[in-house]
């Protein structure tokens, strides 16, 4: 190969900054942006904010440099061992002579950067205590105002009106509408924790949202939101998205719930169970007072057949008199309640028969579908549209005529 | 205080009150002129906490914001 000129002549010799800025200008020109992949080392998080660091590999080293307005903007904080991806240009620093990437973007490989700024923040919390056991405030086990931070028109607000509806409906909810994902839902959220607080007149709230990504899951990842859940009065279950869906707010929150229909349910007890108990203490309360009217009756009749000789014989026949009149003015009292509670729990299953759709369309309603979807507009309908008509014991197919 | 907030309380506490009683039935340490009392008012509470599980119909309310900050309630409907 051929040597360059510049070098080769002795008496044209270069000074050192010419030749670095020769070198300079050659690499900066060859390299405006390169991805490099390689290990991390030698990390440094300087007070300024810069993070300085090594790339390597099993054969070779670069220094690194990532600039503060670049790395605030990282959602992990790379650490040494890291492998990663990183984008950037090769600049060369003429006072020391050397040469390093000057990184704008860097991603992780391997594990997502969400699921790295998920586990950090983790971390972080759980060191500082908002997590802990003794934190966390008891949910109230017969609340009677239930608070919901959810979106207006999310699926986690009907999931939760619907199983609170049917268990338990002697409650009120107490609805705040909030984005629960994109941008500026984090803050919502505080801002609804904070006045459904001040507003005071709940017993527990739900917090959450249904299924979805990661991404769509985060503002339940924020750290804002966990401190405003740690900052709560009011008892928070957390409720977002499906069973294998963990969030931060999750582990803050006073109870975990894996779906927002879980937490409902969790939130209240069943009716038909406390009516079943009720009628339960009743027989039990029945029993015992049975059995003390039955000793006192054999002793009372004890005493009327051992003493011949004489005794107040009448003030016993009193007794025993009184003892079956209580008798029977209980069994009166009882068989009433016992009748009211049964009426309960037949008005209840007469309830939930009513809510099964097959029931309504035995009263001569019917559902309309297109292509599998319920229409509930006529306007949702064209002329020759397909339609299938289901009645309580069959459908039909047909087509829009105008 | 809110009307609910009494109504629970007092649903949570008959409840409460009705085991106490259903306990000290079941130990049968009580005189008969007790037990009779303990009963008549148990099954008085049964009957109050089973009255409150008859509500039929969800409340469902959005909490708002008047302009003035103050807070303000209205009902939502059923989807």
């Amino acid at each position: 190969m051929e040597q360059l000129p510049l070098i080769a002549e002795e008496k044209k010799a270069l000074t050192v900054s010419e030749i670095t800025r020769q070198i300079k200008l050659s690499l900066e020109q060859r390299f405006p942006r390169v991805w490099v992949q390689g290990e991390i080392s030698n990390f440094k998080h300087h007070t300024s904010g810069h993070l300085y660091f090594t790339l390597k590999d099993e054969g070779a080293q670069i220094s690194a440099v990532m600039w503060r307005s670049r790395a605030e903007a990282l959602l992990f904080l790379p650490e040494a061992g890291m492998k990663v991806i990183a984008r950037g240009s090769i600049t060369v620093y003429p006072p020391r002579g050397n040469y390093q990437l000057d990184v704008d973007q860097l991603t992780p490989v391997g594990i997502g950067e969400l699921q790295l700024a998920f586990e950090r923040l983790k971390r972080k919390l759980a060191a500082e205590g908002l997590f802990d056991e003794d934190h966390k405030k008891p949910i109230p086990e017969f609340p009677e105002s239930i608070g919901i931070i959810t979106s207006e028109t999310g699926a986690a607000l009907q999931d939760i009106r619907s199983v609170l509806a049917r268990r338990f409906p002697a409650v009120e909810v107490l609805l705040l509408p909030v984005r629960v994902q994109g941008v500026g839902a984090a803050e919502e959220i505080v801002q609804a924790i904070a006045e459904i607080n001040r507003y005071g007149k709940v017993d527990v709230i739900i917090l959450g949202r249904g299924g979805g990504s990661l991404e769509d899951l985060w503002a339940f990842n924020e750290e804002i939101v966990a401190r405003a859940i740690y900052a709560s009065r009011i008892p928070i279950i957390s409720a977002v998205g499906h069973e294998i869906d963990f969030s931060i707010s999750d582990f803050v929150a006073d109870l975990r719930a894996p779906t927002p229909s879980a937490a409902a349910e969790l939130v209240v007890h069943d009716r038909a169970e406390l009516l079943e108990l009720l009628r339960n203490y009743c027989y039990t309360m029945r029993g015992s007072l049975e059995e003390k009217l039955s000793t006192l009756r054999d002793r009372v009749q004890g005493l009327l057949s051992s003493y011949s000789f004489n005794r107040p014989k009448d003030l016993l026949r009193e007794s025993a008199q009184r003892v079956d009149e209580l008798e029977r003015s209980l069994t009166l009292k009882f068989s009433h309640l016992v009748q009211l509670l049964h009426q309960s729990q037949l008005t209840l299953q007469h309830r939930l028969e009513a809510l099964n759709p097959k029931n309504v369309l035995r009263r001569g309603y019917a559902l309309v579908r297109k292509e599998g979807d319920l229409i509930t507009s006529a306007r949702s309908l064209g002329e020759g549209d397909d339609a299938t008509i289901q009645f309580h014991d069959g459908t039909v197919e047909t087509k829009v005529q105008s | 205080m809110s009307p609910g907030k009494s109504r629970k309380q007092s649903f949570e506490a008959s409840l409460k009150r009705l085991e106490a009683i259903v306990e000290s039935l079941e130990q049968g340490t009580v005189s008969l002129d007790e037990a009779t009392e303990l009963y008549e008012e148990g099954i008085l509470l049964a009957k109050e906490c089973a009255e409150k599980l008859k509500v039929a119909e969800l409340k469902v309310k959005k909490l708002t914001k008047a302009m003035d900050g103050q807070f303000e309630t209205e009902g939502l409907k059923e989807e």
